[in-house]
């Protein structure tokens, strides 16, 4: 690799741009720094760089204003930080909310029982949670589809077994699989926070058709799913009180922990990356030091030719 | 002699030694690293993970 790119570039990795520093450059009178042509073309390539990242910036923030939508408001997530992980208590309790409420309506097709194990519940609490439900399995030996109870290696079943029938059941209104709804939505948990209980009495003006309910944090107002957590819609076997926050809080909590399991490794790996750069950053800085001295502390002579 | 030319005498001249040397060190710093990057994300996010809230929920 590094041969080949010696060979068909080696004469111009040698050749000195006049890059290399300040300190090269002063030591030499043929180096003249950039040329002007360089310098007109990096400035160029700058100011449309920064103009086209100006212009996109103001584009996407006009068009958030431009809606009628409301901008859901920024929680204080316990999860929110560079090394917070999530908290699992919640999770398990967003999961009761899911299984409880959410459930009956949308489905969670990428999430398996045994991604709660070690998560949430313990291995035999995820097996009694899988053994609860009925999976379609099949074909047996005699090519008949059968049902039976969930194993740990199952998916989360869907409430409905294709999308026309949930359409079908919900007034035309598909509810969205919600294992990566987090990722999906701008706004991510706080605008399914938002979401969950912000449903208001439409404001004069507004028409509704029959089975639309209205939220001012969903775009065009509009929404199909009815406010479904209110106090009490739930119940927690912890024993939290389970008002219509809590069960929106929690299963928020649960839903981005379902689009991003990996959370707690990446908070775990930023402080691995923290420690790891820093100390190759300090050796990296003793070894430049270490080499440039020699260059740094030399001398130049002139010594002229003596006259006889 | 000081440490760090005996430590070039014996170690670092040789091949065998210092391949040895590579990695035992790398075995060594991967255990450290690990054990303290692990516990300061333990010690940041106490009563939040899995580990500190299964004693609830184990027979």
């Amino acid at each position: 690799m590094a041969a080949t790119v010696g060979r068909i570039c080696g004469a111009r990795l040698l050749k000195n741009y006049g890059l290399v520093g300040p300190q090269v450059c002063q030591l030499s009178t043929n180096a003249q720094g950039w040329t002007k042509s360089r310098k007109l073309l990096l400035s160029t390539l700058g100011v449309i760089g920064g103009g086209a990242g100006a212009l996109l910036f103001a584009l996407e923030q006009s068009v958030d204003a431009s809606g009628t939508e409301a901008h859901p408001y920024h929680q204080p997530w316990s999860h929110n930080g560079l090394f917070q992980a999530l908290d699992h208590a919640s999770v398990r309790r967003g999961y009761e909310v899911y299984k409880q409420v959410c459930k009956a309506c949308h489905s969670l097709q990428y999430v398996a029982f045994r991604n709660l194990v070690n998560v949430t519940h313990t291995e035999a609490e995820a097996k009694a949670e899988a053994a609860e439900v009925m999976i379609k399995d099949g074909p047996d030996e005699e090519g008949n589809y059968f049902e039976r109870p969930g194993k740990l290696s199952d998916y989360f079943p869907s409430p409905y077994p294709n999308e026309n029938a949930a359409r079908a059941a919900n007034n035309g209104a598909y509810p969205p699989d919600l294992s990566l709804i987090v990722l999906g939505r701008k706004g991510g948990e706080d605008y399914i926070f938002s979401l969950l209980t912000g449903y208001t009495e439409p404001p004069a003006g507004v028409v509704l058709r029959e089975g639309q309910n209205y939220n001012p944090y969903f775009p065009g107002g509009a929404i199909a799913m009815a406010q479904v957590l209110f106090d009490e819609a739930a119940e927690y076997s912890d024993g939290t009180p389970a008002t219509a926050s809590q069960l929106a809080k929690d299963v928020s909590t649960f839903l981005r922990w379902c689009s991003e399991p990996e959370l707690d490794d990446r908070r775990l790996m930023t402080i691995k990356a923290i420690g790891i750069f820093s100390t190759l950053a300090a050796i990296v800085y003793y070894y430049k030091r270490h080499k440039w001295s020699t260059l740094k502390s030399r001398k130049l002579a002139y010594k002229p030719v003596s006259k006889k | 002699m000081s440490l760090w030319s005996e430590l070039n005498r014996n170690v670092f001249k040789r091949t065998s030694t210092f391949a040895l040397v590579v990695a035992g060190g790398t075995f060594f710093f991967e255990r450290t690293f690990e054990v303290i990057s692990v516990g300061i994300f333990e010690s940041i996010n106490k009563g939040k993970l899995w580990k500190d809230i299964k004693h609830k929920y184990e027979e």
